[in-house]
């Protein structure tokens, strides 16, 4: 066996599927991370130029407070997207929690308990995903589409065509009043928290490079022996977990649930989560990115709706974010494809 | 394999650096809200140069965007301006950015038509806290007094109800089953309607209200849970569609299929716009609306009235609305706040919806 390596020619420098993902990936990330800093500059200087007070401390708080769930939703999604799949019904476990703790609340459940439901009722959500991805191996993409329809539905059938108010004003005020002595608001913070623990995990633990290993190679992972399966249930529990917590921060910021709260902010997420860097097929991405990536739709969409431009325009303006997220980081290997061929002709 | 140490050092430390630096300068202490001690009616007229941001329920809708134009309207006559702002899909969630670009731009007044009845009362009472007047047109906002609001109401609800539940039983010999095609499930001003509707129903023994759809005010939505009705309730004999987009789609619908016209019938509210060519071709016999224009063109100097001071929330107290006339504040009731009424509905039909263009 060894006398069999010894003898063999030297392996050329190609382009494997392993080698381009140690490679290109870090060279990636110090491109696209920095880019997004100068963007950020570039939307901050923009928005400042097009309306007044857009640097004031009062729209630091209002843009924390629009994105504060949505950004909450992209940390897990990012780890999911990390392994190469996806999850699209975050929003709806964002509707479906909330309308559970809203009709516990409206039962007579005391406000913690009703809470605590909607966690259980994420997990439960979370761990159906998982089963089907993993343990069934459908695809996620698919998986996640009907769940995403079938949490909604059970949201319309618990809910519909009530509105839930009256939630205690201790904890309302969370959509209304910055924590005290800043103006950072609570969400904001919330979100900031979990993306420092979210960094530590993937870039700093065995745990987050297996990620990395699982969403470049899943087989070679799982002969390595990570557990990948059982590693791809708990990503989609957690992330039940988190967006149910993302609806019960989006009902108490609202001081009340209908049936359709969040209805198609799963695009957003994705379209934040990509923008940030975290490529699509899988093992690549910053945590960093994806914070960067959250600030700047904030503050774009903040800027725009200040100057008034229509809401229409600023979809386009979120479509435009999702394909130059994913054209240009793969466009890279693009290139470098026609390139080969071209000289493998010549 | 990928550490800390392996993302550049460099990319990190910047980005920390900016992100570090963005939250201190959130940490400053914030403009603190001043609130504008609300002096009672004393001017005699509107100001000029007055700012009123319009958030409708979307900006897709084209009864609110007649709406958006009738205030408009009143505001130039005013020499004021009307900035329109909201979002595509009719949720509260997305009209809360709108209120607060009407704080940061220090707008006078809001006009809002509530997607929500209480979800928007947090922001909202926010913009009064920054002293701006808070208007509500079309569908009402149910926020007690904080903050406290005026609510320009197209008709009497209850009568918007009533009636619309009259014309059908008058069209199918009042009896049968029918189902009610309405727009978002949270919107104030279509429960209350239904409300009315189901009390109205009480007097019609032999009518039987199968079901309430709700079409989200979007006509591919309304186009789907309307044939889901068709195909689930294959006996319906009428529908109410107390909304301009559900009547319309449904027009469209019975237009193309018009074998269901023999044991159909439907009427609710729209706009003789969109629903002259179903009244000429017999898919539509009658259905009722008021002139949003004019509407919009209220609600647009009440906000003026109220922002300059010539008009108060005080029950039985009046304010000019120009062309309009003279409007009179209504008491509060059990269910609404002081509110105007613009006037009774208006019946359409083949004798006269060419008389009217919006």
């Amino acid at each position: 066996m060894t006398s069999d390596m010894a003898t063999r020619p030297p392996v050329t420098n190609s382009h494997t599927v392993v080698e381009s993902g140690q490679r290109a990936p870090w060279r990636g990330l110090l491109r696209w991370e920095s880019v997004l800093v100068l963007v950020l500059i570039a939307v901050l200087i923009f928005g400042s130029s097009q309306t007044p007070n857009f640097l004031n401390p009062t729209n630091f708080f209002y843009t924390g407070l629009n994105m504060g769930e949505i950004a909450i939703m992209a940390l897990p999604l990012t780890l999911i997207i990390m392994t190469g799949e996806i999850d699209l019904s975050v929003a709806s476990m964002l509707g479906l929690s909330g309308a559970v703790m809203g009709e516990l609340f409206s039962n007579g459940w005391p406000i913690w308990l009703a809470m605590a439901a909607a966690l259980v009722v994420g997990a439960l959500g979370g761990a159906l995903n998982g089963v089907l991805v993993a343990k069934v191996g459908l695809p996620s993409i698919a998986v996640t589409i009907g769940t995403l329809t079938l949490y909604r539905g059970i949201a319309l059938i618990l809910l519909a065509p009530r509105t839930i108010t009256g939630f205690p004003l201790s904890l309302t005020k969370i959509g209304v009043v910055p924590i005290p002595g800043t103006q950072l608001a609570y969400s904001a913070a919330i979100f900031l928290a979990m993306a420092v623990i979210a960094g530590v995990v993937l870039h700093a633990t065995p745990l987050g490079r297996a990620l990395v290993a699982i969403g470049l190679q899943p087989e070679a992972a799982q002969f390595a022996g990570i557990r990948v399966n059982r590693i791809k249930i708990w990503l989609y529990v957690v992330s039940g977990v988190v967006c149910a917590f993302a609806g019960i921060l989006l009902t108490l910021k609202n001081s009340s649930v209908s049936y359709d709260a969040g209805t198609g902010l799963e695009l957003t997420v994705v379209a934040i989560v990509l923008f940030g860097g975290v490529s699509i097929f899988g093992g690549r991405g910053t945590i960093i990115g994806v914070v960067l990536s959250v600030a700047i739709v904030g503050a774009l969409q903040q800027a725009l709706t200040q100057m008034n431009v229509q809401p229409e325009v600023q979809n386009i303006v979120i479509g435009v974010l999702l394909l130059i997220s994913v054209v240009i980081p793969n466009s890279g290997e693009a290139i470098r494809h026609i390139r080969d061929r071209a000289r493998r002709r010549v | 394999m990928h550490t800390l140490s392996s993302v550049p050092r460099k990319v990190t430390l910047a980005v920390a650096v900016t992100l570090v630096g963005m939250v201190l300068a959130a940490c400053g202490s914030g403009t603190s809200a001043t609130t504008n001690p609300t002096a009672a009616a004393t001017a005699t007229s509107a100001k000029k140069g007055l700012t009123v941001y319009f958030i409708p329920k979307d900006t897709q809708n084209p009864y609110e965007v007649i709406a958006d134009q009738g205030g408009q309207r009143a505001l130039q006559e005013l020499g004021g301006k009307v900035v329109i702002s909201s979002g595509t899909a009719d949720t509260a969630a997305a009209q809360i950015p709108s209120i607060q670009a009407a704080i940061q731009a220090h707008a006078d007044a809001i006009v809002i038509a509530g997607n929500d009845p209480s979800a928007l009362c947090p922001s909202l009472n926010q913009a009064a806290q920054a002293g701006i007047k808070i208007v509500a047109f079309d569908s009402d906002i149910s926020c007690g007094s904080s903050p406290s609001h005026l609510f320009i109401n197209q008709a009497n609800t209850e009568k918007i109800g009533t009636s619309q539940v009259d014309l059908l039983a008058k069209e199918i010999g009042s009896k049968g089953e029918i189902a009610i095609l309405s727009a978002a499930a949270s919107a104030t001003n279509q429960n209350a309607w239904i409300g009315y509707m189901k009390q109205q129903l009480k007097k019609y023994p032999n009518m039987k209200l199968v079901t309430t759809v709700y079409g989200n005010d979007d006509p591919a939505t309304s186009l789907t849970v309307l044939q889901g009705l068709l195909s689930a309730y294959p006996t319906l004999r009428g529908i109410i569609s107390p909304t301009t987009v559900g009547i319309s789609t449904a027009a469209q619908y019975l237009s193309t299929h018009k074998s269901l016209l023999s044991h159909l019938t439907l009427t609710g509210l729209g706009l003789p716009s969109q629903m002259k060519s179903y009244v000429h071709d017999g898919t539509v016999k009658e259905f009722e609306l008021w002139n949003p224009d004019n509407l919009g063109y209220l609600a647009g100097h009440a906000a003026a009235g109220l922002a300059s001071g010539s008009a108060s929330l005080q029950a039985g107290s009046k304010f000019d609305a120009g062309k309009l006339g003279s409007y009179t504040v209504l008491a509060p009731s059990a269910t609404t706040g002081p509110s105007v009424v613009l006037g009774p509905p208006t019946v359409f039909n083949l004798a006269n919806i060419d008389k009217f263009n919006f």
